[in-house]
């Protein structure tokens, strides 16, 4: 089985995690930029962040037979506070890098003006760059959020069937369905999807367009729920194709849109002889 | 004094995949050959000419196992100074900067650029690494920051047949011995092997191996 997480934050996650994913089937990931727990006050922290991104994660990755690819803009909860504002000019020369498949992710948190004003800038900047974005709904009122992110695509000049609208759940999954975006569902603790759930929105929806994600960060999380809900859809009767469409052809076909993606990432020799690639740091 | 280009711009066109890929290098070619003549603008803190977007997107164009090859050359057409050079490395991901360390001889004569080989020796991206001992390091890099990246690269898996000018510099350096001599003490004590290339480089430097 091979699966392909399409929203994990790995900066956050151990080299146990990578070793867990590579047994569990996991073959590619996309990291998002996001919010780190900690707000930053500086743009020049962002920038050092996304250099990670796209340098020191994917040759973490690349250790254990993983293809890392990330997307980048400046988060919702940061476009807040003015101090972080001046990302968005910079990003178009990050926007330009090979490992990046997408703008985001982007969306609203407290739908504010600030938000307002990135999304719609970030929508843009993703359609000049030839990239999809990858819009997140809002944790706190969902359903609004939604509406108000789908108005905000549709005025921008970044066609549907290049936006992946994420974190949607059972409110949101109808709408969403009906605007012509690519569905993200995270199968995340607590707070969002579980396996069960998420094998009942795949009977009542379908397999067409839709994808599955751990959301794995530094929060109580698990990076094998993507190969949880593939095993809880085979145990509800769907077939290997079915499993293969959502969680690999699905990620695979969205990012691909950017030109970028590259899944060939040898298996690297010595995976489990500790070599001293993997020991790390001195 | 600087070295020839590791890679000529005929080498470069015979790797290309195709006849777009040719195209398209020798736009990127012709574009940054136009900086050197350019008048001076003052630099804008984040905007890129397009010969460095270029440079940044060279390998989905002319394919990725061409990608230093066709920076280093767009380096050198562009007449890369230790500023821009400096500036395309910060801004740059892991295989950009690598392209910069590989033109540093051909671009830089003198050690200006020491700062940007500092920089990729104190990460821990053996490709980075690797990229960061060339003919450049052989000839500008401090002694002792030369037997830390010889350590470095043993450490951390990078084979010596990357380090320039190996056999000229270890020869008769006492502390290199030295300081090679307590690694393999370390890893035998540990029970672990010693690397081969260890052995190797301890014999160039013509120092007597003390109890390996
Ligand atoms: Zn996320």
């Amino acid at each position: 089985m091979r699966i392909f997480d399409p929203h994990i934050h790995m900066t956050s996650r151990t080299t146990d995690d990578y070793e867990a994913m590579y047994a569990a089937g996991v073959r590619a990931v996309v990291e998002p930029s996001f919010w780190l727990g900690q707000p930053r006050t500086d743009p020049a922290s962002f920038y050092d962040y996304f250099d990670a991104l796209l340098g020191w994660e994917p040759f973490r990755a690349a250790q254990y037979g993983i293809a890392h690819h990330c997307t980048l803009a400046l988060n919702p909860k940061e476009a807040n506070d003015p101090r972080c504002r001046p990302v968005l000019d910079a990003l178009p020369r990050y926007l330009a890098k090979d490992c990046v498949v997408a703008v985001g992710e982007i969306g609203y948190d407290s739908m504010t003006p600030a938000e307002d004003t990135a999304v719609a800038a970030q929508l843009q900047l993703a359609a000049a760059h030839g990239l999809p974005a990858l819009v997140h709904t809002p944790h706190r009122d969902k359903l609004a959020g939604l509406h108000r992110t789908l108005d905000v695509v549709r005025e921008s000049s970044l066609p549907v069937e290049r936006v992946l609208l994420d974190h949607l759940n059972e409110t949101t999954v109808e709408h969403a369905k009906d605007s012509g975006c690519w569905l993200g569902f995270s199968v995340y603790p607590d707070t969002k999807m579980d396996e069960d759930r998420m094998v009942t929105i795949l009977k009542t929806y379908g397999t067409e367009k839709i994808l599955v994600n751990s959301a794995a960060d530094w929060g109580k999380s698990d990076p094998l729920k993507t190969r949880k809900v593939a095993d809880a859809m085979l145990a509800a009767g769907f077939g290997e194709d079915d499993v293969d469409q959502v969680l690999w052809r699905n990620p695979a076909a969205f990012y691909g849109l950017s030109g970028r993606l590259r899944l060939d990432v040898p298996k690297p020799e010595g995976l489990h002889e500790g070599n001293s690639v993997l020991r790390g740091g001195e | 004094m600087t070295h020839p280009l590791p890679w000529t711009r005929a080498e470069v066109e015979a790797l290309l995949p195709d006849d777009a890929a040719r195209a398209w290098l020798a736009e990127a070619l012709a574009d940054a050959a136009c900086v050197p003549t350019a008048p001076p603008t003052a630099p804008a803190p984040y905007a890129a000419d397009t010969w460095e977007l270029r440079f940044a997107a060279a390998g989905r164009h002319c394919g990725h196992d061409n990608a230093d090859a066709v920076r280093t050359l767009l380096l050198t057409e562009a007449q890369a100074g230790p500023e821009t050079l400096t500036r395309l490395y910060r801004h740059g991901s892991a295989a950009e900067r690598r392209a910069v360390l590989w033109a540093l001889p051909t671009l830089v004569d003198g050690p200006h650029a020491l700062h940007l080989v500092e920089d990729a020796l104190r990460s821990n991206d053996t490709r980075l690494v690797a990229a960061a001992v060339g003919p450049y390091t052989a000839v500008h890099l401090d002694p002792h920051a030369w037997r830390h990246a010889v350590l470095k690269c043993l450490f951390t898996g990078v084979t010596l047949d990357a380090v320039a000018s190996l056999a000229r510099r270890a020869a008769g350096d006492g502390e290199l011995a030295r300081m090679l001599t307590d690694y393999a003490a370390e890893r035998t004590a540990a029970g672990r092997e010693v690397p081969d290339d260890l052995g190797r480089v301890l014999t160039l430097t013509g120092e007597e191996p003390k109890e390996l």
